[in-house]
C-alpha cells in the first residue's frame, strides 16, 4: 500500500515539476516582462534596475527554483494588466468554476451511471436505443452549440432562465455559491447541463459497453450458474468489475470538466477562471496564463491520484504488488 | 427414446432438443438427446468441439441464453419437469439441486471478491445462515475440497491462488447448497497434467460420497475410462452410443466411436500411426440426411443416407446406427 502511494505520489510530483518548468519558461521567455511592466519611455538604466531587482540577471536554474518557491507558496507574480496579484485572481473565480464544474460532474456522473447500466440490462428495449441513439448527439455536437441553442430556446424563445451570468450569489468568506438563492440556482442550470453533456453521454455510453462487456465473461455465467439473484449478479458482480476502466476515464473527463469550462463560460459570460483566462490570453497577460497552466496541471494530477487510489480499493490484483501467487 | 426409465434416476433427459435461432436460418444445435443419471453415478459425455455436450450441460441447469431455446423433449430433476419452470423458480433449482463446473477456473472466480465473499454468498443465497454460519460451511467446504489452511485461504482473492487450487474453489461453490446433480464442463482442460488426475479424483470421490449425479464433459478419454461408470458419445448434437465404459471404451460398436477411441494413443502400439477419422464433424447448418456421420462412415451403406437412426438396445448398451438394427432383431 505504502510503496503504491509513494509511487503515484512521485509520479506526481514530477508532471507537476514539468509543468511548472513549462510554465516558468512560459512565464520568463514569452515577451519580455520588464517590458510589460515599465512603459515606454523608461529608460536603459531604469530597465536594468528592475530587472535586477526582479532577479531576471540570476542563472536560470536559481530563477526556476525562485519561481517554484513562490509557486508552492501561492505566489504566481502580478497581473500585468490588472496591477493585482495572481493568486488572489485566482481565489476570486475558483468557486465559480468549482461549483459550476462538481454540479456538472455529479449530473454526468449520476446520471451517466444509472443510463449506461439500464441501457446495458434493457439492450434490446425501446427506451434503451432511444437513449443510446441520443446520446450520439452529446457525443458529436460540440459544447457551444449545445449552449447557444438552450440560450435560444430557454432564454430567447421561453425567456425562462437567464442567458448569462451567476445571478445572486452568497458570500462565506472568500468562497461564493449561487446555490442559495433563486436566480443564483436558475443561472447554474443551463451552464451545468452544457458544461455535463457530453460527458454524461460519454460516461453512459462506457458504463453501458463495459457492463455488456462483463456480462459476457465467464465468472458471471458461474455466478447465474450458482442461483445468485439478478440483482447481486448485475450490480455486485458485473457492476463492480465494469466501474474499473471506467473509473480511468471518468476520472480524466471530471479533471477536464474543471480545467477546460472554457468553452461553457464564454457561452454563459460565467465569471469562472475559464473566462479569465480567455481574456488573459487576449491581452497576453503571461503571469495570469501561467498560474492557469500549472492550476490545470495540479487539477489533473489530483484527479489521477484520487484515480489509482479507487482503483486500490476496486481491484485487490494490485494491493498484493510483487507477491507471487501461493501455491 | 428407447431406453428404458431408471427408477433412481436424478436427472432423466427425455428427446432433448436445443436450437438457436438466427437470422439466417434455425440451427438444431441438440437433436433428440436421451439419457438418465442415477444417484452417485458418474455420466462421461465424450464427443468433437461442437458436438453439443455442452449445450446439453448448459440447457440442462436452465442457462441456455438466446438466441438459444428448449425447443422439444423435457428434462426431469428427481422425476419433476424443470425445463419449464419460470426463471425465478429455475434460478432457486440452480445452485441449490443442479450445479456447474466451468472449463476455465481462471475466470470463472470474479477477481473483485474474496474467495469467501464468493462463497458466502452462494451458501446464504439457498441456505437459511447468518454470515457466520455460512462463513464455518464454507471454511468446511474449502476443507472438503482439499485447500490447505482454509480458515487462512478463505480470505485470499482468487488471483492468489494457483489454476488447481482455484478449480477446488470452483468446485466448492458449485457444492454450497449440497446440489444432486452436477455438470462439470471440462473442468480440467485449462490446468496442468499433473493437477488434473487430482481434481478429477476429487469429483469422483465427492459424487460417491455425497451420492451426487455427475455429468462429466471431456475430450479426453483417459479421463473418461478412469472416472466415469457409463459414457455417452455424442456427435454433431445425438447420442451416437452410450452404454457402460468399460463395453463403449473397449469394445465400440458405433463406426464414429470406434474412430474414437482408435484414436487414443497406447504405450502398446506406439510404433503405429494413431487412427484417423477422416474429414470434419458437419456444422449445424449442413448436417446431412439421415445419419449425421454418413459422409465419414466406412461402413455406411444406402439406408444410412435416407433415415436417421435412433439409440437401440445392443449388447447391454444403445447405439444409433443401423448397421445393429438387424443384429438385435435376428437375436
Amino acid at each position: 500500500m505504502l510503496a503504491y502511494l509513494l509511487r503515484s505520489l512521485t509520479q506526481a510530483t514530477l508532471v507537476m515539476l514539468a509543468v511548472a518548468f513549462i510554465a516558468f519558461s512560459m512565464f520568463r521567455y514569452v515577451g519580455d516582462p520588464v517590458a510589460s511592466i515599465v512603459g515606454q519611455d523608461a529608460t536603459l538604466k531604469d530597465r536594468q534596475e528592475l530587472a535586477e531587482s526582479l532577479g531576471l540577471n540570476d542563472p536560470f536554474p536559481l530563477q526556476f527554483a525562485r519561481f517554484l518557491g513562490n509557486a508552492v507558496q501561492g505566489d504566481f507574480g502580478v497581473s500585468y494588466r490588472q496591477g493585482r496579484p495572481v493568486a488572489d485572481l485566482l481565489i476570486e473565480r475558483l468557486p465559480a468554476t468549482i461549483e459550476l464544474a462538481v454540479l456538472s460532474a455529479i449530473v454526468a456522473l449520476g446520471l451517466g451511471l444509472v443510463l449506461g447500466i439500464y441501457a446495458a440490462l434493457n439492450r434490446k428495449g425501446v427506451i434503451a436505443n432511444i437513449v443510446m441513439s441520443l446520446s450520439l448527439i452529446g457525443v458529436s455536437l460540440p459544447t457551444f452549440l449545445i449552449g447557444i441553442g438552450l440560450i435560444f430556446l430557454f432564454s430567447v424563445y421561453l425567456r425562462w432562465l437567464p442567458s448569462f451570468g451567476r445571478g445572486d450569489v452568497v458570500a462565506f468568506g472568500w468562497w461564493t455559491t449561487g446555490l442559495l438563492t433563486d436566480s443564483g440556482r436558475k443561472s447554474l442550470i443551463m451552464p451545468v447541463i452544457t458544461l455535463g453533456f457530453f460527458q454524461l453521454t460519454l460516461i453512459m455510453r462506457l458504463v453501458r459497453a463495459e457492463m455488456l462487456e462483463v456480462m459476457r465473461t465467464e465468472y458471471i455465467k458461474f455466478a447465474r450458474a450458482r442461483g445468485l439473484s439478478d440483482g447481486s449478479v448485475h450490480f455486485r458482480h458485473a457492476l463492480r468489475n465494469a466501474m474499473v476502466p471506467v473509473i480511468t476515464i471518468t476520472g480524466l473527463q471530471l479533471g477536464s470538466i474543471i480545467a477546460f469550462a472554457i468553452v461553457t463560460e464564454t457561452v454563459f459570460n460565467w465569471p469562472g477562471l475559464g473566462a479569465l483566462f480567455v481574456r488573459s490570453v487576449e491581452v497576453v497577460d503571461i503571469p495570469v496564463m501561467a498560474a492557469y497552466l500549472m492550476f490545470v496541471g495540479l487539477v489533473f494530477v489530483v484527479v489521477n491520484l484520487i484515480v489509482d487510489m479507487l482503483y486500490f480499493l476496486v481491484d485487490p490484483r494490485l494491493r498484493g504488488g510483487a507477491t507471487v501467487p501461493a501455491r | 427414446m428407447g431406453q428404458h426409465i431408471m427408477s433412481d434416476a436424478v436427472i432423466s433427459v427425455r428427446n432433448l432438443q436445443v436450437e438457436f435461432v438466427t437470422r439466417r436460418a434455425t440451427l438444431r444445435a441438440i437433436d433428440g438427446v436421451s439419457f438418465d443419471i442415477a444417484k452417485g453415478e458418474v455420466l462421461g459425455v465424450v464427443g468433437e468441439s461442437g458436438a453439443g455436450k455442452s449445450v446439453t450441460g448448459a440447457a440442462i441447469i436452465g442457462l441456455i441464453e438466446p438466441p438459444g431455446r428448449i425447443s422439444g423433449g423435457e428434462i426431469l430433476l428427481n422425476g419433476r419437469r424443470i425445463d419449464n419452470l419460470p426463471p425465478d423458480e429455475m434460478r432457486k433449482i440452480r445452485g441449490r439441486k443442479v450445479a456447474m463446473i466451468f472449463q476455465d477456473p481462471l475466470t470463472s472466480l470474479n477477481p473483485l471478491f474474496r474467495v469467501g465473499e464468493q462463497l458466502i454468498e452462494t451458501i446464504r443465497t439457498h441456505l437459511p445462515m447468518n454470515e457466520r454460519q455460512a462463513r464455518d460451511r464454507a471454511i468446511e467446504l474449502l476443507t472438503e475440497v482439499g485447500i490447505p489452511a482454509p480458515e487462512k485461504r478463505i480470505d485470499g482473492y482468487p488471483h492468489e491462488f494457483s489454476g488447481g487450487m482455484r478449480q477446488r474453489v470452483v468446485i466448492a461453490l458449485a457444492l454450497c447448497a449440497e446440489p444432486d446433480f452436477i455438470v462439470a464442463d471440462e473442468p480440467t482442460t485449462a490446468l496442468d497434467v499433473s493437477v488434473q488426475a487430482q481434481i478429477i479424483s476429487l469429483i469422483k470421490k465427492l459424487g460417491r460420497e455425497r451420492g451426487m449425479a455427475v455429468m462429466l464433459v471431456t475430450h479426453d478419454m483417459g479421463v473418461i475410462a478412469e472416472t466415469a461408470d457409463r459414457v455417452a458419445v455424442m456427435y454433431a448434437g445425438r447420442v451416437a452410443e452410450i452404454g457402460p465404459v468399460r463395453d463403449v471404451v473397449q469394445r465400440p460398436m458405433h463406426p464414429y466411436a470406434k474412430g474414437l477411441m482408435g484414436a487414443i494413443p497406447t504405450l502398446e502400439a506406439a510404433t503405429d500411426r494413431l487412427v484417423q477419422i477422416p474429414g470434419s464433424m458437419p456444422r449445424l447448418s449442413s448436417i446431412p440426411r439421415g445419419c449425421a456421420f454418413n459422409p465419414r462412415c466406412g461402413e455406411a451403406f444406402a439406408r444410412c443416407f435416407v433415415d436417421q437412426p435412433v439409440p437401440l438396445p445392443v449388447q447391454g448398451r444403445h447405439v444409433a446406427c443401423h448397421l445393429y438394427e438387424t443384429m438385435e432383431a435376428v437375436r
